[in-house]
């Protein structure tokens, strides 16, 4: 008889990579969901083809580069969702192609797949689409309308009147897809929380730094919080495994970070948002982070 | 409740098919092939040629390095071999080959009982000579010999003994049993323990999913009298005597039986990394290894049998019992009921840190407190697949490592970092690779690297 000698443990736990993608594209459902309430049948169409985009370009590259081809892991569909919903809804699909493409190839394939990519994906390909095409991606429309409105932050930045909280927490104002609906990306992050996918600490440290500093600097924290992409960036990009520390100190210091340069970019620099390169500029320092923020060794400290 | 910090909750202990079941003793075996070490430390040598007759619980096997335990024949019969033969773990070893002879079977060492049966009577040198020449080690799997345990170092004093009732690992239910059928066994060889050490405190501590045994020790416990607080007895200082004994419910919670979880947990102690925890006051023993003490000085047994469960999908009849260390685990599984068609793997140990055997002809030995026989079912092959940083496996480690780092840098050869990342601190306990959704080999990466550091240390030297 022969038997199986593989190395302990002789038990696993049942979640593994693909169940983790697939809670993480279920939990998206619910911005992509708000985002074809507001933006009409068009936003759907944005996120599907983005995403399809997406697949397809990891399976391509994976073939040409005779690597084993694992789309389905359902990283690449995360990805195009991601990227999709923090486009605008008028964007071109030929635009959103080219930044699903780079997401893939550039940003992830190039890199090593998988696990070995510095940066978040959708949003290094966001920061390429809009020096590509600063026009077309901040062309930004009322909700259930065709109207050019203007963003809060960029109405804030220009001295004039902001939506309501309450239309901002539901979602009624004008923005990229998935950002806009604060309501739904906290239902999307309470599942994930829920099933122990993501972790507080990177979240909380995001939104109490932007909050706080935005408080000492005399605006209105509460606005701050719930508008722009802070809420799906502090979800869903600052809690994106890959690009951000493994342990719990150093996603919290990835979170304080983000938050700092966040404001700093949103009160002191020429953007009316600062997410995108916040997160983006904290993913160069994970490795750091990483280097320094180590859990207590048992027993480091002698006992006497 | 009491327990250490992260760790594992597992979702199926799988010990209901035999936590129900008393302990049986198997019939003798024919043969029993027993390893000249069963010990961690010092090999013995034989004391006995081929052909010779022995007796059951003669001393066949031993040695003058002091780290070691002798061996002692399981079955009474001819010595038919001394070679190297093949052991449960992995290599071969140099073993004494013992067959029944026609009429043999009954017959058994005229055993000489200590003189004296109670603890009071004896010293702390008599109780480690009792304890040393019945070949006790740590039967909690780890096997260290309990003469050298309870020997403390001069410079150390050991305030409290911890009888580690855990049983962690799933499946498995032989400590559960032991505690259930031989509470007042325990609790004397705690005493004993206690005594040769000259500790004060005893704690056992069991998990809560256990509760049957805490009742029945709790009561056990109320027989017993203690020295009031403050009396020194007339005995020497340091050996005053035990005027505190417990029970201590903890967290169901993996590793808690691990021994510098367990201190953690109970005194909120710990152990300094690269110590040992007799540096913090501390001994810890399994209470099989309490029974095995208890009965080597009420009745002069050697550590001749085990008890051990034999459980899996892949078993017919699962159930715990009291086996000649030496038996085979063919004959230990088929006296079980055997194994059903589609068995896949065959485990010594638990499911998270026991070891895959490869053939069945390989002897139970002194660490082997469970046979577990899986099914295909139960058997999945992984490939791995890259690691997505997602910090699983930082949140289980109990001993506060960075598992995913460790497996790139053993993976890299990168020696110097797996050394700075501190893989020589890892108990091997196998959380992270149960928590890994990327099914990373993690475990067997620091088997590896701990390996390739000790072999550089030497070489250094």
């Amino acid at each position: 008889m022969i038997f199986n000698l593989s190395v302990s443990p002789h038990i696993y736990a049942k979640e593994d990579t693909r169940s983790i993608m697939r809670w993480v594209n279920f939990a998206l459902l619910f911005p992509i969901a708000a985002a074809t309430y507001f933006f009409g049948l068009k936003a759907l169409i944005l996120v599907v083809f983005t995403t399809l985009i997406a697949i397809l370009s990891e399976a391509v590259f994976q073939w040409l580069a005779k690597r084993p081809i694992t789309v389905s892991d359902g990283s690449a569909t995360t990805t195009g969702i991601l990227l999709a919903l923090i486009l605008p809804s008028t964007l071109p699909l030929w635009m959103a192609a080219i930044g699903a493409i780079t997401a893939i190839v550039l940003v992830k394939g190039l890199f090593g797949g998988l696990g070995f990519n510095i940066f978040n994906p959708a949003l290094a390909a966001r920061a390429l689409l809009l020096a590509s095409w600063p026009v077309a991606m901040t062309h930004w429309v009322k909700p259930l309308d065709t109207i050019t409105s203007a963003t809060p932050l960029f109405l804030a930045k220009m001295g004039q009147a902001v939506p309501g909280y309450w239309d901002l927490f539901i979602g009624n104002r004008a923005g990229s897809l998935g950002e806009t609906s604060v309501l739904m990306i906290l239902v999307g992050a309470a599942i994930l929380l829920w099933k122990k996918i993501i972790d507080w600490p990177a979240p909380t440290a995001y939104l109490g730094t932007v909050a706080l500093l935005t408080f000492i600097l005399g605006k209105d924290p509460l606005f701050a919080v719930l508008s722009g992409g802070l809420m799906i960036g502090a979800f869903f990009m600052a809690t994106d495994y890959v690009t951000t520390p493994v342990t719990t100190k150093g996603r919290f210091i990835f979170g304080l970070g983000c938050g700092i340069m966040t404001v700093l970019i949103r009160f002191y620099g020429g953007f009316p948002e600062g997410v995108n390169y916040s997160i983006l500029f904290m993913n160069i320092l994970t490795p750091l982070i990483d280097k320094y923020a180590r859990p207590r060794l048992f027993g480091r400290v002698k006992n006497k | 409740m009491k327990t250490f910090a992260r760790g594992i909750h597992l979702p199926d202990y799988r010990k209901k098919a035999t936590a129900l079941k008393p302990i049986q003793e198997l019939a003798l075996p024919k043969r029993v092939v027993l390893p000249l070490q069963m010990n961690l430390g010092c090999p013995n040598e034989p004391l006995v040629k081929i052909g010779d007759e022995v007796v059951e619980g003669q001393k066949i096997a031993d040695t003058s390095k002091f780290v070691s335990a002798p061996i002692h024949a399981s079955i009474s019969g001819k010595v038919t071999k001394i070679e190297r033969l093949p052991n449960p773990c992995g290599f071969d070893v140099a073993s004494i080959v013992i067959e029944q002879t026609e009429g043999a079977g009954s017959k058994a060492e005229s055993r000489q009982p200590s003189a004296v049966s109670s603890i009071e009577a004896l010293t702390p040198d008599e109780i480690r000579k009792i304890v040393r020449e019945a070949g006790i080690v740590g039967l909690g799997g780890a096997t260290f010999p309990t003469h050298v345990k309870i020997t403390p170092p001069a410079d150390k004093k050991i305030d409290t003994i911890i009888i580690n009732g855990c049983e962690c690992e799933p499946y498995i239910t032989a400590d559960h049993r032991l505690m259930l059928e031989k509470p007042a066994d325990i609790i004397y060889g705690a005493m004993a323990i206690a005594k040769a050490i000259g500790a004060s405190r005893i704690v056992i501590g069991i998990e809560d999913n256990k509760r049957d045994t805490i009742e029945k020790l709790t009561k056990a416990l109320t027989s017993i009298s203690l020295l009031p607080q403050g009396e020194g007895n007339g005995l020497p200082a340091g050996q005053a005597g035990v005027r505190d004994l417990m029970v201590t419910e903890l967290k169901t919670k993996y590793p808690q039986g691990g021994e510098k979880q367990l201190i953690k947990a109970l005194l909120n102690r710990d152990v300094p990394s690269g110590g040992l925890p007799l540096d913090i006051g501390v001994v810890v023993n399994n209470v099989g290894t309490a029974v095995a003490v208890a009965e080597a000085i009420k009745f002069g047994t050697p550590l001749i049998k085990r008890v051990l469960t034999v459980t899996g999908s892949g078993i017919k009849e699962p159930q715990n019992v009291l086996v000649r260390i030496g038996t085979s685990f063919e004959e230990v599984i088929n006296q079980c009921g055997g194994m059903v068609g589609d068995t896949a793997k065959v485990i010594m140990g638990g499911p998270m840190t026991g070891l895959a055997i490869s053939a069945l002809d390989l002897p139970v030995v002194k660490a082997t407190n469970c046979i577990l026989v899986l099914s295909k079912k139960d058997v999945k092959l992984f490939e791995e697949s890259s690691c997505i940083r997602c910090g699983r496996c930082i949140k289980a480690c109990p001993i506060g490592l960075m598992p995913n780092f460790l497996a790139d840098f053993t993976k890299l050869k990168n020696w110097e970092l797996v050394e700075e990342y501190h893989v020589a601190d890892c108990i091997e306990c196998g959380c992270c690779a149960y928590v890994c959704p990327s099914r990373i080999y993690l475990v067997h990466y620091f088997k590896v690297a701990k390996k390739e550091l000790q072999l550089r240390k030497v070489v250094c030297k």
